[in-house]
């Protein structure tokens, strides 16, 4: 029977040992902590955050959710216009949207998807007070205390049993809407007796006093409610049975009942500010772009869109970013072949040179390191250009003519040269440095067993210094897939990449998803790209020094 | 103890100095923002200037971020710290900050200061007003600069000669986006001025502009900072192209560049500040008071001293000066004189809102085929 060792205090040397390397993992994490943490704060979470916009898409259901619940039924692939429900929960979303001016945000959104929804958007929310008024006007002239915030507040305002679940629904709609809580302190409930009797009236009214109390910080019993009350509480007394009710302005609802004012036909309404609102295409588009996550950006991100038939091609004049994508990896890859080409001897020099060349070779490699990218970029302007250096020699000794000179910039060529000399020292020091721990003695015991020179090198040296080659190449080619600023300066129409459109959606067009979409298919691509090198050549096999 | 005595009373000192001379309730320093450049320093020398001697105690601090201003307030919105006070932009992102809710309405009769002879600004500012949010300066705009050596016995007086390959041959340089060579490329190919708009919100309309602009496109140059043309021009790169007309103006009387001036069909477009929303109230107290300090008829009359872009204000026409360095007279360079002004177009902002990502997407399909 074999005895359990001990540690000198008793304990099984095992469970010593174990806590023992715990401690030391635990203190090894708290070192490292600080770089985690800071990593974690200053680059995940903001990467992470980003990229996870190109899937967001709550804006359309916050800013209209009624509109879209009542859309949810309607045939978008018809010809049919949405029924006169629709229009109506339109009118009160886009009413309360305008007042917390939110409206012109989703019609930017829509615009990306459909254009013309930018301005729909913009002028529907200034004219959404003449529809109230509507009803409004009529209401007043029948009672001048309709005009009055007080009769209102008092109609709507608990007597005793509140309407818990409508308060906490509208402190909900207001809250999605602002995109700010919406919980604060109200000096008001919505009256459960009301609310069963005029349920829209007191719906839209709720909305209102959360929305003054919480945004707006003022008391809703000292205000004047919004229009909007005016249309949802002639609505509600068409089918509203006051025969019971002896609350307040018991007597003025009965004669507004009486009196049978206009509910405004909202779909009449709407086609009338705009005809655009009388036509399918702002309706499918609200349909089809209202999940909460949406596919879209990632469709459009390749050249694909969402319609209410599935999902279809750009029109083909709109085809772009496929191209983009296609011609980024594909320069990529070319201006990595000519790192490759360029510094694979002078790194060889580097590496064989005596010390004394060699750092003096070694700072020329690195002086472009420690100039600003902007000048070298401009440099390569002043060089390439029709009228620049290289021409200009090339006219002065007759090579060309005057007026054949040569294209070299504005161009997939002047990218190439441009990037290739800003990226060429990310080839040359990891080459560099394997190079270096290759011993000499190998070629020349190659040659002195009857290698050529050739054979030597290529069977010799050559294989040592692929791990160089690749951990350059990986180097130089995500640095470039990514590129902006060269490209932008010389490229010209055709050398842009893919991260050029990633600027203008970023800072010009605004359409962040987009820009989002587009960044994480960049980011899969260098990680499919890497998992393909690594299972081709192998990860092992790359060596930074 | 002793440490802790001084450094109380240097504290105190500090607070003190602070709030000695300014209003208690605006907050001393402001951030303002703007492109940097000529522009900038018009700005600080017309308007910066005079407040900071006006108001000691205050200091402002310049950020050249208007190129991304719109993006960056809007980060800053939703990370809910907003470190600028004063934004200088132009007038089409002006509009979409106002739609983002990212900029304060402002009422101009109240706000803003009335002209010296009681014009009220909303009607001394006139038809610029293009948006809630938007307090105008300046009118500039995008028009054509030539190489007066390089085209020639007869310089081109109209803008269709940048269409006119066989009269003019060389390069052009035109921005690398749709707006304004759209315009141009229709009024080109015979589309009349008030039709153009129309024409371009047809799928036919954008097609027939851009094969008019595929008629040039292997003589053309895209630019993207309003540096490029004058540099292409003054390289003899180009012998004609498009940019702002400040640059251009810069490039002939400062430089001193065999470059001539072509302001048929100039775009007007207008630049100007907006205040950020959600600032703290002593900050919008403060960003409003410089605000109508900043654009009074005077001050603005003062900026054209300094750069040839117009004044907004109907009532600074008439003050404006000479150049302070050079001393030439400044009104036969403004975009606004009537000479130069014979034939303009008003960029459609309302349009280029809708149309600006459809369009976008067209042109650089257009121009990567």
């Amino acid at each position: 029977m074999a005895e359990v060792m001990q540690a000198a205090d008793g304990t099984p040397l095992k469970r010593s040992l174990a806590r023992a390397l715990r401690r030391q993992k635990l203190r090894a994490l708290a070192l490292i902590a600080p770089l985690l943490l800071f990593v974690l704060i200053t680059f995940i979470v903001p990467i992470a955050s980003m990229l996870f916009r190109s899937v967001e898409n709550d804006i359309v259901a916050n800013t209209l959710p009624y509109t879209v619940e009542a859309l949810a039924d309607w045939d978008a692939t018809g010809t049919d216009l949405p029924p006169e429900q629709v229009y109506e929960a339109m009118f009160y979303d886009m009413f309360l949207a305008s007042e917390a001016k939110r409206h012109t945000r989703l019609g930017t959104r829509l615009n990306y998807e459909t254009t013309g929804m930018s301005s729909l958007f913009r002028q529907s929310g200034r004219n959404m007070d003449d529809i109230a008024d509507l009803s409004y006007e009529p209401l007043e002239d029948l009672d001048d205390a309709w005009d009055d915030g007080e009769t209102w507040y008092a109609l709507f305002n608990t007597r005793g049993v509140s309407d818990a679940t409508l308060l906490n629904d509208q402190r909900t709609r207001v809250a999605r809407l602002s995109g700010t809580a919406a919980d604060a302190e109200i000096n008001f409930a919505p009256d459960a007796e009301v609310s069963a009797l005029l349920p829209l009236a007191a719906r839209e009214y709720t909305a209102w006093a959360v929305f003054v109390a919480t945004q707006n910080n003022r008391d809703p019993a000292e205000r004047d409610p919004w229009e909007s009350v005016a249309p949802a509480l002639v609505t509600d007394l068409q089918r509203a049975d006051l025969s019971g009710y002896v609350g307040p302005a018991a007597d003025m609802l009965r004669a507004a009942q009486q009196a049978d004012l206009p509910v405004p036909d909202f779909a009449q309404e709407f086609g009338a500010m705009d005809e655009d609102w009388a036509s399918l295409e702002p309706w499918q588009t609200i349909q089809t772009h209202s999940g909460t996550y949406t596919s879209g950006y990632f469709l459009n991100a390749i050249d694909a869109q969402k319609t209410p038939e599935g999902v279809a091609w750009q029109p083909e004049e709109k085809q772009i970013l496929l191209t983009l994508f296609g011609r980024t990896i594909w320069m990529s890859l070319l201006i990595t072949f000519s790192c490759i080409a360029l510094g694979y001897p002078i790194a060889w020099l580097l590496a064989n040179l005596p010390m004394r060349q060699a750092n003096v070779l070694l700072i020329l490699v690195l002086l472009p390191f420690w100039t600003s990218l902007l000048v070298r970029t401009s440099a390569w302007k002043v060089m390439l250009q029709q009228q620049g250096v290289i021409n200009d020699v090339l006219v002065w000794i007759g090579l060309v003519a005057d007026d054949g000179r040569l294209i070299m910039i504005n161009n997939q060529f002047g990218t190439i040269v441009a990037m290739t000399h800003i990226l060429l020292p990310f080839m040359i020091l990891p080459m560099y440095s394997v190079m270096q721990t290759i011993p000499p003695s190998y070629l020349r015991a190659a040659k002195s067993l009857g290698a050529t020179n050739w054979t030597a090198f290529w069977r010799v040296y050559f294989p040592q210094s692929v791990p160089g080659i690749g951990a350059g190449s990986i180097l130089v080619f995500i640095l470039s897939i990514g590129y902006y600023i060269t490209p932008e300066i010389v490229g010209g129409t055709k050398g842009v990449f893919i991260s050029n459109r990633i600027a203008f959606h970023i800072s010009s067009s605004l359409n962040w998803g987009l820009a989002a979409a587009l960044g994480t298919i960049l980011l899969a691509a260098v990680l499919v790209l890497y998992w393909a090198y690594d299972k081709i050549v192998g990860i092992d096999n790359v060596k930074l020094g | 103890m002793k440490l802790t005595k001084t450094l109380l009373a240097t504290t105190a000192l500090t607070l003190a100095s602070g709030t000695a001379f300014a209003d208690s309730h605006m907050a001393s320093d402001m951030t303002l923002v703007s492109w940097g450049g000529a522009y900038q320093n018009s700005q600080q020398k017309a308007y910066v200037e005079p407040y900071l001697e006006m108001n000691p105690g205050v200091t402002a601090v310049w950020d050249e971020s208007s190129a991304e201003a719109v993006a960056k307030l809007r980060a800053m919105n939703e990370a809910g710290s907003i470190t600028w006070d004063v934004v200088d932009v132009v007038a089409a992102d002006a509009i979409r900050l106002c739609d983002e809710g990212l900029a304060l309405e402002i009422d101009p009769d109240e706000d803003l200061a009335a002209a010296p002879d009681g014009t009220s600004a909303s009607d001394d500012f006139g038809d610029l007003l293009v948006s809630d949010c938007f307090i105008p300066q300046i009118v500039y705009s995008t028009t054509f600069g030539y190489r007066t050596d390089l085209v020639g016995d007869t310089p081109p007086t109209e803008v269709c000669a940048v269409f006119d390959t066989e009269t003019y041959p060389g390069k052009r340089s035109l921005e690398k986006r749709p707006i304004n060579n759209m315009e141009w490329a229709l009024l080109c190919d015979g589309v009349a001025k008030d039709d153009v708009y129309d024409v371009l919100a047809t799928d036919e309309g954008q097609q027939q502009a851009l094969d008019k602009l595929a008629t040039i496109k292997d003589d053309v140059i895209w630019w993207s900072a309003g540096a490029d043309t004058p540099q292409l021009l003054a390289d003899g790169e180009v012998i004609m192209g498009s940019t702002y007309n400040g640059r251009l103006f810069a490039a002939i009387e400062e430089q001193d560049q065999p470059i001539g001036m072509l302001w048929d069909a100039q775009v007007f477009d207008l630049d100007g500040w907006i205040i950020p929303a959600g600032l703290s109230p002593e900050r919008e107290a403060r960003a409003r008071d410089f605000i109508k300090f900043a654009t009074d008829t005077q001050r603005l009359a003062d900026q054209a001293k300094y750069i040839s872009y117009g004044p907004a204000r109907a009532s600074s026409a008439p003050l404006v000066g000479q150049h302070a360095d050079l001393g030439i007279d400044m009104a036969p360079h403004m975009p606004t004189d009537p000479d130069n002004a014979a034939n303009t177009f008003l960029y459609n902002y309302e349009f280029w809102a809708d149309y600006r990502d459809d369009i976008d997407a067209k042109f650089q399909a257009w121009l990567a085929q």
